[in-house]
C-alpha cells in the first residue's frame, strides 16, 4: 500500500515549519490580510440565512447517513453512473489511482491533461506521477495556475496562493510566461492567465477534475467554482477523468440544496458559486465523448473505522476553519506541511497516513473551538484533536519527558495530601524548576510569583 | 443557599486571592461556602493532552468529592467546560453515566452562578478604574456565557468598562499548547497584548486565571499595563 498525503511524511513538526514562516513578515500580513477578507464576508453572508444552523444539523446528518452506509452509496454510485456511460475504477491508495490516470491518457497517445482545482490529485502527487510518464499537467484554476508556475506548494485548500501578493504573483508571471510587459492590476494578472489558459484549453484533448459532490441516486458529479475554467475542463475535452475521495458521495440530488448553500457561503462568503457544474455519464454530441470516475480510499476507509473521528470524513472542504483558525491566521498553511492545513488539515493529515506521520499536528491547536463553531458540516474538530492526542500517546509516541511530567502530576493531584504537598515542594524548588522546564514559557512571558500560602491552607486557617 | 467552591487546582497554587474573593462575594450575598478538602483537579490538562487514563482518575476523584453537593461554584470557565462536555465522553467509557448525569446541572462557572442560578447582576461592588474584560474562549464557545460578566461588571459602582476589539480571538493559552507551539502561542499574545493596550484600560480581567496568566505574564514584559485582575476580585472590591 502507498497512502500518502502529498509529501507529509517528509515534513518538518509544525513548530519547527511555524518557527520559520512567523519569521517570514511578507508571508504572514498576506495570511492575515487575505483571511481577515474572506472572514467578514462569510460572517454578512451566513448572517443573513436564518436557518443556518438547521441547514449545518441537517449535512451533519446527511453526511452521517452517508458514513453509515457508504458501501451500499458507492456501489449505487457505480451502477448508475455505468449506466450512464461513464466508468468507474477503484483506486485503494495514491499509485493505484495516479497508474489508472495515466494508463487512461497513454491509451488515448495523449501527453497533455488540463486539470481542474482539486485537492485530491496533490494528495496523490498526480502531477509528479504524470510528469514521471511524460505527460504534461496544466493547473487552469488561478491560484493552483500560480502555485504550478512557482513550483511552490498550497496554503489554503480553498484559496491555494493566500500566502501570495499580487506584486509577487506579478513577478512570476512575467518570467514564467515569457512575458515582457504586464500591468500591476488584478485584472492584467487575470488577463495574462487567460491568455495563456485559453489556448490550452482549445488544444489539449484530456480533461481532468476532482468533485466536490457525487450523487449515488443518479450517478451524477458536481464541481463548484468560481472562475468558469474547472467548466472548459469538464466540457471541451474528448476524455474526462474525474477522482474524488470516497467520502464525497451524497445520497440524493435533492441533498445538493443543503450543500449548495452551505459551502459558497463558508468557502468563499458568496450566496452561490458562479459556476455550478454537475454531470452524468457522458451525452452524445455534448461534452467529452469518454468519462472515467476514479474512487479513492488512500486511508479513508481507516479513518472510518474510528468511530469518534469518524467525522472528519464529513469535511466538504470549504476551509472555513482555517480563516478562522487563530494559529493558522499566524502562519500561513505551509507550517502544516501538508496539502490539507489549518484544523482540518491537522486531524485529517495524521489520519489519513494511519496516525504514522504528522503528528505533531493535533497539538498545533489552542483547542479556541473556532473551528467547529464555523465548521458547515459540525465537525467537531477540537474534540477529534484530543482524541488524536490521545491515540499519540498510547501509540507511545508522546514525548517521553511530557509524560513523565503528566504522570508526576497525576500521581500528585490523586489526592489532596499529596497535592497539598507538591504545593510546598514547588514553593520551594521553582527556581531550578521554572529554568529547567519553563524555558518555552518564559521566553515570552513571565511566571506569577508563587504565593506564600495556597487558598486551602489559607482555607484551613479560617476560624 | 450552600456552595461548594471548586477552586481549580492552578487558582489554588498559584491565584489564591480569586478564591477568597469568590468567598467574599458570595458570604456577602448572605449565602455559605464550604471548601472540601479533598479536592484536586478537574483532569482537564491531562485529557486534553491525551493522558486519558489520568484524565478519567481526576474525573472520578471530582466527582466523588462533589457527591452530594447542592451547587458547585467554579470561578474558572475552562474547569466548567472540561466537567460539561468532556465528562460526559469519559463517563460514556468509564461507566460513570449516573454520577455525571446528577453533577452536570450543580456545577456553575462563577458569573454563571451569579447571574443565573442567584439572579444577581449587583453585587454591590465598587472599583473605580478603567476596565476591559477578555472573553476565554471556554466562557465564549463552550459555555455561551455571553455578556453575564459584562452585566456584572457594568453593575459595579465606579467602574468603567471599555469594550476589547477582537475579543472573539483566542489568546493563544491552550494549556500545554502554550509550551508545545510556545512562538505561535507568544504571536498569538502579541496580538491580544496590543488589542488590550490598545483600549487604555487601567485593568483587563477575565473569568479564567489561566489565560490572565498568560496574558499578565506577557504584559510584565512589554510596560506591566494594564494589569490583570481576576472578575472575582473585582466584584469583592
Amino acid at each position: 500500500m502507498s497512502i500518502r498525503v502529498g509529501q507529509a511524511e517528509h515534513a518538518p513538526p509544525f513548530p519547527k515549519a511555524a518557527h520559520k514562516l512567523l519569521a517570514n513578515a511578507q508571508v504572514r500580513t498576506n495570511v492575515r490580510r487575505a483571511t481577515d477578507i474572506i472572514r467578514s464576508k462569510r460572517a454578512r453572508v451566513v448572517a443573513e440565512m436564518a436557518d443556518w444552523e438547521e441547514l449545518r444539523n441537517s449535512a451533519q446528518q446527511i453526511k452521517q447517513q452517508v458514513l453509515a452506509n457508504l458501501d451500499d452509496y458507492l456501489e449505487q454510485f457505480e451502477k448508475n453512473c455505468t449506466a450512464a456511460g461513464g466508468r468507474v475504477h477503484w483506486a485503494r491508495d495514491a499509485d493505484e489511482a495516479n497508474r489508472i490516470v495515466v494508463e487512461i491518457i497513454q491509451d488515448h497517445q495523449q501527453t497533455e491533461v488540463i486539470k481542474v482545482k482539486t485537492m485530491t490529485s496533490d494528495e496523490t502527487q498526480l502531477n509528479v506521477a504524470l510528469e514521471a510518464a511524460g505527460i504534461t499537467p496544466y493547473e487552469t484554476d488561478l491560484a493552483d495556475l500560480i502555485i504550478q508556475l512557482g513550483e511552490d506548494k498550497p496554503s489554503h485548500i480553498v484559496v491555494p496562493a493566500l500566502h501570495k501578493n499580487k506584486a509577487e504573483i506579478r513577478e512570476l508571471f512575467l518570467s514564467k510566461m515569457n512575458l515582457t510587459e504586464l500591468g500591476t492590476q488584478p485584472e492584467d494578472l487575470t488577463a495574462a492567465a487567460r491568455s495563456y489558459l485559453r489556448e490550452r484549453f482549445l488544444r489539449v484533448k484530456v480533461g481532468f477534475s476532482g468533485a466536490n459532490f457525487a450523487i449515488a441516486e443518479t450517478g451524477s458529479v458536481c464541481v463548484v467554482e468560481s472562475e468558469g475554467n474547472g467548466r472548459m475542463c469538464v466540457t471541451l475535452p474528448d476524455v474526462l477523468i474525474t477522482m474524488f475521495g470516497i467520502e464525497k458521495i451524497i445520497p440524493a440530488f435533492d441533498d445538493l440544496e443543503v450543500f449548495l448553500q452551505l459551502l459558497p457561503r463558508s468557502a468563499t462568503g458568496e450566496r452561490m458559486n458562479p459556476y455550478n457544474s454537475i454531470w452524468t455519464g457522458v451525452t452524445e454530441g455534448d461534452g467529452p465523448k469518454e468519462f472515467h470516475v476514479i474512487l479513492l480510499d488512500n486511508g479513508r476507509t481507516k479513518i472510518l473505522a474510528d468511530e469518534v473521528s469518524r467525522e472528519t470524513l464529513h469535511c466538504i472542504r470549504c476551509a472555513a476553519c482555517l480563516n478562522a483558525c487563530p494559529v493558522y491566521r499566524q502562519t500561513g498553511g505551509h507550517a502544516y506541511g501538508s496539502i490539507y492545513s489549518g484544523p482540518i488539515g491537522a486531524i485529517l493529515t495524521p489520519q489519513l497516513q494511519s496516525m504514522e506521520y504528522s503528528q505533531s499536528l493535533p497539538y498545533a491547536s489552542s483547542l479556541c473551538g473556532a473551528c467547529y463553531e464555523v465548521c458547515p458540516v459540525k465537525i467537531n474538530i477540537p474534540e477529534i484533536l484530543i482524541h488524536l492526542r490521545r491515540r499519540i500517546v498510547e501509540q507511545g509516541d508522546g514525548p517521553w519527558s511530557e509524560g513523565a511530567v503528566m504522570k508526576m502530576a497525576a500521581f500528585g493531584m490523586a489526592d489532596s495530601g499529596r497535592l497539598a504537598l507538591g504545593q510546598k515542594l514547588i514553593r520551594l524548588g521553582h527556581k531550578p524548576l521554572e529554568s529547567l522546564v519553563m524555558a518555552a514559557w518564559t521566553d515570552a512571558r513571565d511566571l506569577p510569583d508563587i504565593p506564600k500560602e495556597s487558598f486551602r491552607e489559607w482555607w484551613a486557617k479560617r476560624p | 443557599m450552600l456552595i461548594s467552591l471548586f477552586i481549580a487546582c492552578y487558582n489554588d497554587a498559584l491565584f489564591p486571592e480569586t478564591g477568597k474573593a469568590v468567598v467574599r462575594v458570595l458570604e456577602r450575598l448572605g449565602h455559605t461556602v464550604e471548601f472540601r478538602q479533598a479536592q484536586t483537579c478537574c483532569g482537564q490538562m491531562h485529557y486534553n493532552t491525551g493522558y486519558y487514563p489520568e484524565a478519567v482518575s481526576l474525573a472520578r476523584h471530582f466527582i466523588e468529592v462533589f457527591e452530594g453537593a447542592e451547587v458547585v461554584c467554579i470561578p474558572s470557565a475552562s474547569c466548567v467546560s472540561m466537567i460539561r462536555e468532556h465528562y460526559p465522553r469519559i463517563a460514556a467509557e468509564a461507566g460513570l453515566q449516573a454520577e455525571v448525569d446528577a453533577l452536570i446541572p450543580r456545577v456553575f462557572e462563577f458569573s454563571e452562578l451569579l447571574v443565573d442560578k442567584l439572579g444577581i447582576t449587583d453585587v454591590g461592588a465598587t472599583y473605580e478604574h478603567t476596565v476591559t474584560i477578555h472573553t476565554s474562549c471556554h466562557s465564549l464557545r463552550s459555555l455561551h456565557i455571553g455578556d453575564k460578566p459584562q452585566r456584572l461588571l457594568k453593575a459595579v459602582k465606579g467602574l468603567t468598562l471599555i469594550d476589547l476589539p477582537d475579543s472573539d480571538q483566542c489568546c493563544g493559552f491552550g494549556g500545554t499548547f502554550a509550551i508545545k507551539n510556545a512562538e505561535v502561542s507568544a504571536a498569538m499574545l502579541g496580538d491580544k497584548m496590543r488589542s488590550i493596550q490598545s483600549t487604555g484600560a487601567e485593568v483587563c480581567t477575565a473569568g479564567d486565571n489561566s489565560c490572565l496568566m498568560h496574558i499578565g505574564g506577557g504584559l510584565k514584559r512589554h510596560g506591566d499595563v494594564p494589569r490583570c485582575v481576576h472578575i472575582a476580585e473585582i466584584l469583592a472590591s
